[in-house]
């Protein structure tokens, strides 16, 4: 009973996800972005353009030119966020992949940074009062949920260690529609309820921050309008002449 | 809505940190609201003379459909994290302290409108994720702040997803035209532009004066017949520029700096009556069928005069629709000679000829002038020079460096891509304005006054008009002199030695007697 509440929870956020992510994605897509307007000075290339994504997906680079200390916080988030979450495959894949063996000895590490990244975020929602002043409800509360997150994680490591072969037979059950009994621990269940619960709010909250990147057009524009014409959509063109 | 009287003191103001965080100040700047636009101006344009009956259901149906018109507006609605790190970045909340200044807490109530109507979090839960209804209470909020933005963008240089809160303010604008309650300042200059074909309602007669005067001025000074002339067909080039270059200082005189550089390079050139106006405030109010109607005069012009070159003088926001946007909106401009860039600014043509070695200079003309230059934000943000990343930045400096002796830049913080507004632009540069336009410049004139103390700084140069009027407006405010804002162009006129003209005479040892026997 409980295997199978816990699987469908996962499929349905699963799904949620997925398909939430794929529409908005879509409508961002599909959304014309009628003029130019990079933020410049902004790369002339195509190839320059690729770079210039790469330095804000990966180093946060606008972010760092704006405020180090957020700078800090959020980067250090992300990163251990990764490393947990490619720390995590070994619930999921089998054989485990070498890369993932080779970054086991990181996870406890980044799991605590990750924690830590995130309190002081969440300071600075109380402390700084520019940043309280923007932040409602929805934003301590996203930070809230990936606390509780981590904490759970945590809380089965150190404290009331769940039962790692069963968890992942469940999971490798789950991927191959062969499901497994899951262990009845506390501390397990309220990780993946939580998860889940991250994965249905995904598409509907500011998490749309991680797809919305890619499509912002101060970022993704070459600065070319005078090279190549910039080919204006149908309602700029119906303008008689 | 009357100017609110502040005790703003811009000279005790003036000195510290340009970036310095205020402390804050809810609601200090709500009162702040520009005129609204009367039912002559508003239909003019095509949109509602008045508040519309059912402007909320109007509103709402606009917004969806900008939505669907811009990813922009689309992505940075949902984007934005609430991080904070744009939240100190904005002129305007440096120079105010009021936090909807802040440029995520502007957005905000754009946001918030959307979450509302648009998204299903916020139909669900808008406690939660701060939905709120438009009420007209809202709606005041945006006709305040949405025009408290002066669409400078530095907000979206420093946000980790490059959001611009200009677009947002633009779509929020271009939403209350729709529903009548629009700008009276920028609807009535649009409105002008449409019927006599520039900003400041200037007919061709008056223009063709003007010209005239500037003529014999250039002639008295030089003793050379430099032209300016006006709808000659058949010129190579076509110059497009700011109306204000017409009859204010020190714009005029940057014109004279341009007409005295072309008449140097031997190059044909021309005005245009029909195009007399580089500005489009259509970008300003987000409307792009105003502003493709305004692009698409100085298509018709160049035509119509069978110019091979467009040249634009020194207008900021005019320069970022010209580079950015004018081949969008009225090209292809393949009937114009593609071996030049279309269009050029003024700037980079001076710059090619300068270092073609074409231009001679005599620097010590600027030597009572210590100079600096602002980075326009249009400028700087929002187009480019000289087919280089940054070109914006040091054209215009190498010019200033050719012409004058000493330059001195502000601080890093406060220049190039940081560079912070005059405070007057997007469609801010109205009277009943004046206390954000003062708050708003408090950054820059800090900024100034460090180099003013540090080097010696007398002079500012600029390459936009609504920089140059804004300044000269708010410098005596804050314990400058009114004309120590300068044009780029007037730099170079006066250090510019002409090819036969009294200048180099005297520059090479020929007196007045010499001149006079040859
Ligand atoms: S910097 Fe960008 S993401 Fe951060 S609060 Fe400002 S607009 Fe939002
Ligand atoms: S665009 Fe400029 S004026 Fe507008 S919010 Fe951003 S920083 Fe402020």
């Amino acid at each position: 009973m409980l295997t199978a509440v816990v699987a469908v929870m996962l499929y349905a956020a699963g799904l949620v996800m997925m398909a939430g992510l794929g529409y908005r994605v879509w409508l961002y897509a599909r959304t014309p972005a009628p003029l130019k307007i990079p933020t410049m000075p902004a790369p002339m290339t195509q190839r320059g353009v690729v770079m210039r994504m790469f330095s804000e997906v990966v180093f946060f680079r606008s972010l760092f030119k704006g405020n180090k200390w957020i700078w800090l916080f959020g980067w250090v988030f992300h990163l251990a966020l990764a490393l947990v979450l490619m720390r995590h495959l070994r619930y999921f894949l089998q054989p485990v992949p070498e890369i993932v063996v080779l970054i086991q000895p990181l996870g406890v590490l980044a799991g605590l940074a990750m924690v830590a990244a995130l309190a002081a975020l969440w300071a600075r929602r109380f402390l700084v009062a520019r940043i309280r002043y923007i932040s409602g409800p929805s934003d301590h509360l996203m930070l809230a949920l990936l606390l509780a997150i981590g904490a759970s994680g945590f809380g089965m490591k150190f404290i009331a260690p769940t039962d790692i072969v069963a968890v992942k037979a469940f999971f490798l059950g789950l991927i191959y529609f062969d499901w497994q009994p899951l262990p009845a621990d506390p501390a397990l269940l309220i990780h993946l309820a939580l998860v889940a619960l991250l994965m249905f709010v995904f598409p509907f909250s500011k998490l749309l921050h991680a797809p919305g990147v890619f499509f912002s057009p101060t970022r993704n524009q070459v600065d070319d309008s005078r090279e190549r014409r910039h080919v204006p959509p149908v309602r700029l063109e119906t303008v008689p002449r | 809505m009357a100017v609110e009287q502040s005790n703003f003191d811009p000279v005790a103001r003036g000195r510290g940190d340009p970036v310095e965080m205020p402390t804050l100040a809810c609601g200090a700047m709500v009162g702040s609201k520009p005129y609204v636009a009367s039912p002559v101006h508003q239909q003019a344009l095509g949109f509602p003379g008045e508040l519309v009956e059912d402007w909320q259901e109007k509103a709402i149906a606009r917004l969806g459909q900008l939505l669907k018109e811009s990813r922009a507006l689309r992505v940075y609605l949902d984007a934005c994290v609430r991080c904070g790190a744009c939240t100190d970045k904005c002129h305007y909340f440096l120079g105010t302290g009021d936090p909807n200044n802040m440029p995520v807490a502007r957005q905000n109530l754009l946001r918030k409108v959307y979450r509302r109507y648009f998204t299903l979090s916020g139909r669900l839960f808008p406690w939660l994720v701060g939905a709120q209804d438009l009420t007209k209470d809202v709606l005041d909020e945006w006709y305040s702040y949405f025009h408290q933005c002066s669409q400078c963008r530095r907000c979206s240089v420093f946000c980790p997803y490059g959001i611009d809160t200009a677009e947002i303010s633009m779509a929020a604008r271009d939403i209350m035209d729709s529903i009548g309650l629009g700008q009276k300042y920028s609807n009535e200059i649009i409105g002008k532009v449409f019927s006599v074909g520039n900003n400041l309602g200037l007919n061709p007669k008056a223009l063709k004066a003007t010209l005239a005067g500037l003529e014999d001025d250039i002639e008295e000074d030089t003793g050379l017949p430099v032209r300016l002339p006006l709808d000659e067909k058949g010129a190579d080039i076509l110059l497009v520029t700011p109306s204000a270059d017409f009859f204010a200082s020190p714009h005029m005189e940057g014109l004279i700096g341009y007409a005295k550089v072309l008449h140097q390079s031997g190059i044909s050139w021309t005005l245009s009556t029909q195009a007399s106006e580089a500005a489009n405030f259509g970008m300003f109010v987000g409307s792009q069928e105003a502003m493709q109607k305004i692009a698409l005069r100085i298509r018709k012009a160049a035509q119509d005069l069978g110019v091979k070159r467009i040249v634009f003088g020194e207008c900021g926001h005019a320069w970022r629709v010209a580079y950015s946007f004018l081949d969008t909106l009225a090209g292809p401009f393949d009937f114009l000679d593609r071996n030049y860039p279309v269009p050029q600014h003024i700037c980079e043509f001076t710059y090619d000829l300068i270092e073609k070695g074409q231009l001679r200079f005599d620097k010590s003309k600027n030597d009572e002038v210590r100079l600096t230059f602002h980075d326009s934000c249009n400028v700087a943000r929002g187009s480019g020079m000289g087919g280089m990343p940054g070109g914006q930045f040091e054209i215009p400096r190498a010019i200033l460096r050719a012409v004058c002796n000493h330059f001195f830049d502000m601080a890093p913080e406060t220049i190039r891509e940081s560079t912070l507004c005059c405070g007057g632009g997007g469609g801010l540069l109205t009277d009943e304005l004046m206390d954000v336009r003062l708050k708003g410049a408090m950054p820059r004139m800090r900024a100034l006054r460090d180099v003013a103390d540090e080097h010696g700084v007398t002079h500012m140069a600029a390459i936009c008009a609504i920089c140059k009027a804004q300044f000269s407006k708010v410098l005596p405010r804050y314990g400058f002199e009114m004309d120590s804002i300068v044009s780029v162009h007037q730099m170079v006129s006066n250090a510019l030695v002409l090819t036969g003209s009294r200048q180099e005479a005297e520059l090479d040892g020929k007196g007045d007697a010499a001149l006079a026997e040859a």
